[in-house]
């Protein structure tokens, strides 16, 4: 039954990471860049439903609501200010770098808001959770939230993408930016509703995770971010699905290596095997060729 | 009626200079065919007046409104439609999302479907291959495709850059024949080529153009007949 429970808070993990790693890969597939500050965003959402919380006393659900709103904007404002100037200069290094120093600059103006200094975050969900097999499997009620969010998000934006006239949009950006700008989609426009989207995410993600593990610094975001993109890579990236495959496997990994190898080698262990999928399949798990027509 | 008027339009890449100032118009109806060598500036012609890619000096009107600060998204909706070289159809989606996505600029559902079902009288092909995934087309069935979409939009003008390139001879009459009805259904073609003798045979007008620069300039028919043209481009 332990392996069982195991696995479980390996998906539920996997989920906040497939969530985080939705943002990068829509931004990359979209955009073309690798929004290196996408995991600041988390630490971002996080204080806002904190303060919000625990500070103005506010439900959690509007405090959630909240956090998604000023995390779309911070999205939308970055993407608008830092990175669509250097949209179309000659080397996409500029906006990788723009991108740190987006991330550096988060994390600098949260530790001078908030201080260096840890902070309790208060769970938002205070449902117990449900007892299976005569007690031999409990299950926590944050990890069966966060699993069904993370199944309702991919759900929700697999609608979108397919089902709606922004979301063909997206799919067009991605393939050909001409071609779209021919057919008369607005690449700016589209650009910033992906990065509306996958800010938003990221909220929701910084959230699930601090309801798990519940404390907040200003660089909270870095791991689960870096964590995420490896899964959007290991799924492959610019794939919808692939992250969610690529973030649900990389968090049950982390869990059962965590668990049955080591705590201390159970990073290693992940960018490890990221190694081997690359190296066996260079495009990621679900990824087809790359595309960079331009 | 001049539905397109374009100015001693210069346009330059970094340094190099692609097109040194050239003018050329299209009236109402017309088919006018702009030729010339691989690199002459045709393609970088119509991804200027399409706004792809912006102009150093010059001026760009189409139906009489300056496009000099219009953003290349809103052409669509303003009625003109433009065929890219090699096609660029989008190689993941279907047929059907395709042509869809043509009509992105159009808000009436009832209109769309319509037009949905003439590009599908015109190109049955497409109608049979419909939720197939347009990366999997042949090279013919995909210019087709390409065409379909720029008609989705009901444009007024449609730029076609070199619709015939890559093509077994079969399909290239058949996209022949495809300008020859857009005219007679009183759409405006301005027909980028190297098959000269294909695009002078159906065009009205024709503009040669020459590393940048427009060298010579008239009626279709006679340009056929011109000696220097018949010697240059149709391999006589
Ligand atoms: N993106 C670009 N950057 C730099 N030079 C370009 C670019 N595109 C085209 N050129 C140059 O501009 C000239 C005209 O090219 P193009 O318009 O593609 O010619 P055509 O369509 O007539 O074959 C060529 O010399 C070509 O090398
Ligand atoms: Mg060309």
């Amino acid at each position: 039954m332990s392996f069982l429970n195991y696995l479980i808070n390996g998906l539920s993990l996997g989920s906040v990471y497939a969530i985080i790693a939705l943002g990068y890969t829509m931004v990359y597939g979209i955009a073309k860049m690798l929004n290196f500050a996408h995991g600041d965003i988390i630490m971002v959402g996080s204080y806002i439903v904190y303060s919000a919380m625990s500070m103005a006393g506010m439900h959690p659900a509007i405090a959630i609501l909240i956090a998604m709103v000023g995390c779309m904007v911070l999205g939308v404002v970055t993407e608008r200010v830092a990175y669509r100037p250097l949209r179309g200069a000659s080397s996409s290094l500029a906006v990788l770098i723009t991108a740190i120093g987006v991330s550096y600059l988060l994390q600098n103006i949260a530790l001078l808001v908030f201080g260096a200094d840890t902070k309790a975050f208060t769970s938002v969900i205070n449902w117990k959770g449900i007892t299976l097999f005569d007690g031999e499997l409990q299950i926590r009620g944050t990890t069966i939230i966060t699993i069904a969010v993370g199944l309702l998000v991919l759900f929700g934006l697999q609608a979108f993408i397919h089902r709606t006239k922004s979301g063909q949009a997206m799919l067009a950006v991605a393939q050909d930016r001409g071609a779209a700008t021919l057919c008369g989609i607005d690449v700016n426009k589209t650009i910033a509703i992906t990065f509306a989207i996958g800010s938003s995410l990221a909220a929701v993600a910084g959230v699930l995770f601090c309801s798990t593990y519940p404390t907040i610094t200003p660089y909270i975001g870095s791991m689960p971010g870096i964590k995420a993109f490896v899964a959007a890579v290991f799924g492959g990236i610019g794939s919808i699905p692939g992250a969610m495959i690529g973030g649900l496997t990389l968090g049950v990994i982390e869990i059962l290596s965590r668990t049955y190898i080591s705590s201390q080698l159970s990073e290693a262990i992940v960018f490890a095997i990221l190694i081997v999928v690359l190296l066996v399949k260079p495009t990621g798990l679900l990824g087809k060729r790359v595309m960079e027509k331009v | 009626m001049r539905i397109l008027e374009v100015n001693d339009l210069t346009v330059y890449y970094g340094v190099i200079r692609a097109l040194k100032g050239i003018s050329f118009h299209v009236e109402e109806g017309e088919i006018v065919a702009l030729i010339g060598a691989n690199g002459a500036g045709k393609t970088t012609t119509l991804h200027t007046v399409s706004g792809l890619i912006p102009m150093t000096s010059g001026s760009i009107s189409f139906d009489g409104k300056d496009l000099t600060k219009v953003q290349g998204h809103r052409l669509a909706g303003l009625g003109m439609a433009h065929v890219p070289e090699g096609r660029r159809v989008f190689s993941d989606m279907t047929v059907l999302q395709n042509l869809k996505l043509g009509a992105y600029s159009r808000k009436n559902k009832a209109e769309t479907a319509e037009t949905l079902e003439m590009v599908y009288t015109r190109f049955p092909r497409l109608k049979e291959r419909r939720n197939q995934v347009a990366g999997t087309l042949s090279g013919g069935e995909q210019q087709m495709l390409a065409i379909g979409r720029a008609l989705m939009s009901r444009p007024r003008l449609v730029l076609m850059d070199e619709p015939s390139m890559g093509l077994s001879p079969i399909f290239v009459n058949e996209i022949f024949d495809i300008i020859g009805t857009m005219k007679a259904d009183g759409v405006t073609v301005l027909l980028v080529e190297q098959n000269a003798k294909k695009a002078l045979s159906v065009a009205d007008r024709a503009y040669i153009l020459e590393t940048g620069s427009i060298a010579l300039s008239g009626d279709a028919k006679e340009l056929m007949d011109n000696e220097q043209i018949r010697k240059a481009y149709l391999g006589e």
